[in-house]
């Protein structure tokens, strides 16, 4: 579904990514591990769209999309989160999930003026579908307050209901249980299975919670220093030395 | 007499006060709900101006036009061409940050205040454009003055609520997302620069508008009107003292500020000769400790941006 070949991002003389290949079946729920600094969500802004890699090349459904904008790349069910929530802070909680769904007719200047109809049908369509997800992910109780003043779990959770928005084909969440509470991070591992098996939404998952990766993902891919450094299912992973060596200390296996 | 020249003088007053309401809410849609420094405004009130003079008023030689047609065309051919002016400029121009498209915007309005100033073929050069029609212009002065004012405040409603519209509604939340945060608003597929345009254009139409009105206010129009001062920085301090990001804040800003720019001139015109030229300068300083003060206290404003959204609270 998702091909990253020999990508690279410099900064400067800095190699933030470096020559990384990997490739993400349809279907599956990627993890992708690593220290600190090893590249992941710089590899994430690039298959995004946020920035353009210096060079190597991304193919998606079969097609090249390495300079195509980010919003192009959402209206293709490529959809991502921020791992600092990017919330728009001066809009309710209930307006951030609103403005999502692409392709609503109030989004034309001539619709407002001379389709009235059509674009109340739209939002009150929007309106029920953006309440669902306030329900599911419990923040029905702040739906009017300004998003800037939630708490830094919520905004995660918010973050992920803005991908609930959409039909997206692959998600990619950067860290989505950082800051989120035990509790809600078992529904939120649930959903994830649930958009997943129901709905055929295939993610790649950034998470330094190892239990949450163990429970979702197969196969799990370790990065460090900008480069893929192993492949496999959770255990292998989790056991090879390699990786070990590279968290230095950040013991894997202590949430396993 | 003493208060039939008051009260010409106070529908006169509302007239401006209408025209510069059409230049505060086309520069809300720009700074207010989007977030782009224009600084021009004097440059696309200029175009609206100077087309539909050359538009409505009649034939003279030496000179394009006038082409003498109806003065609807002629509002209609000024928002068209201030728009289509806007449009090369903001598709250059908005990709740059806030800073450089004032810089950007500045030397464009003075671009085409010297262009009006000096090509004689098209706009008269210093003479102007004269003879441009008024609407209701046969009838008796008050009359005439009270028709116009009707005329003027009925294109505002017209268009407070057309911008009222579009702000409430998915197209507004949109270009508040944009404003709040870019970076997101790309990623959830919103097509940041040509949304941004779109806002540039519009606002730009408006202030197109707002310069036929103007010509068409005082039947001429000549290069001293498209001075910086008074038709763009005047309108950025009517927006930031009324409130930006709120068009009845805007238009209480407008009626503020030009009540007291035209009390004080009152004022220091019936001071002695050689006091009432430095006291000219008081007029500024008067507005600038206002906007001082309102800022002090009033950070956003008179009128702040409302939080929007919460009408969907009212109707559960």
């Amino acid at each position: 579904m998702l091909e990253v070949e020999q990508l690279v991002m410099e900064y400067g003389r800095f190699r933030a990514v470096d020559r990384c290949t990997l490739t993400v079946e349809k279907g599956h729920i990627t993890g992708l591990i690593g220290p600190n600094g090893a590249g992941k969500t710089t590899l994430f802004n690039m298959i995004a769209g946020a920035i353009t890699p210096t060079s190597g090349r991304i193919r998606y459904l079969g097609e090249e999309i390495t300079g195509l904008p980010a919003d192009k790349r959402f209206h293709r069910g490529l959809v991502r989160t921020f791992q600092i929530p990017h919330e728009f802070h001066r809009l309710t909680v209930l307006e951030n999930l609103m403005m999502v769904p692409g392709r609503q007719a109030g989004e034309s200047l001539l619709a407002n003026w001379f389709a009235w109809g059509k674009v109340a049908q739209d939002e009150r369509e929007i309106e029920a579908r953006a309440h669902e997800t306030l329900d599911f992910l419990e923040l029905g109780h702040v739906a009017d307050e300004k998003a800037g003043n939630l708490s830094g779990g919520q905004k995660k959770l918010l973050e992920l209901g803005r991908t609930m928005m959409t039909d997206a084909k692959l998600v990619l969440l950067d860290e989505p249980a950082a800051g989120v509470n035990r509790t809600l991070l078992r529904k939120l591992e649930e959903k994830i299975a649930i958009l997943n098996r129901e709905r055929g939404y295939t993610f790649i998952l950034i998470e330094h919670d190892m239990e949450m990766i163990e429970k979702l993902c197969h196969p799990v891919i370790c990065m460090a220093e900008g480069r893929v450094l192993i492949e496999g299912d959770f255990k292998t992973v989790r056991s090879d030395p390699r990786v070990l060596e590279a968290y230095l200390g950040e013991t894997v296996g202590d949430a396993a | 007499m003493e208060w039939l020249g008051l009260l010409n003088y106070a529908v006169f007053m509302a007239i401006f006060i209408c025209i510069y309401a059409l230049l505060a809410i086309g520069l809300n849609i720009q700074w207010g709900f989007t977030g782009l420094f224009n600084a021009g405004i004097a440059g696309f009130f200029a175009v609206g101006a100077y087309t539909s003079a050359i538009l409505t008023s009649p034939p003279e030689a030496g000179r394009v036009g006038g082409f003498d047609m109806p003065v609807p065309v002629g509002w209609a051919g000024a928002m068209v061409l201030a728009a289509l002016v806007a449009w090369p400029i903001g598709k250059v121009c908005l990709r740059f940050r806030s800073d450089y498209l004032a810089i950007a915007t500045i030397g464009i309005a003075e671009i085409i205040r010297l262009v009006i100033k000096s090509e004689d073929w098209l706009t008269g050069s210093a003479r102007g454009i004269t003879g441009i029609p008024r609407p209701f212009g046969d009838l008796p002065y008050i009359h005439s003055q009270l028709a116009y004012l009707a005329l003027v405040a009925g294109v505002l409603l017209v268009v407070y609520l057309l911008v009222e519209r579009q702000i409430r509604s998915p197209w507004g939340r949109m270009m508040r997302a944009i404003r709040d945060n870019e970076l997101a608003a790309r990623a959830m597929g919103k097509d940041v620069p040509s949304r941004r345009l779109e806002a540039f254009v519009f606002g730009a139409a408006l202030m197109g508008l707002g310069g036929a009105l103007f010509a068409h206010l005082n039947r001429a129009i000549t290069p001293e009107a498209i001075d910086p001062m008074v038709a763009t920085f005047l309108v950025w301090i009517m927006l930031i003292l009324g409130g930006s990001g709120n068009n009845r804040g805007a238009i209480l800003g407008v009626a503020v500020v030009w009540v007291i720019w035209s009390f004080s001139e009152i004022l220091t015109d019936r001071f002695p000769p050689e006091v009432a030229v430095k006291a000219k300068y008081i007029r500024v300083f008067l507005i600038g400790l206002m906007l001082q003060v309102v800022l002090r206290f009033r950070p956003e404003g008179i009128l702040p941006e409302p939080q929007r959204g919460a009408a969907a609270k009212e109707k559960r």
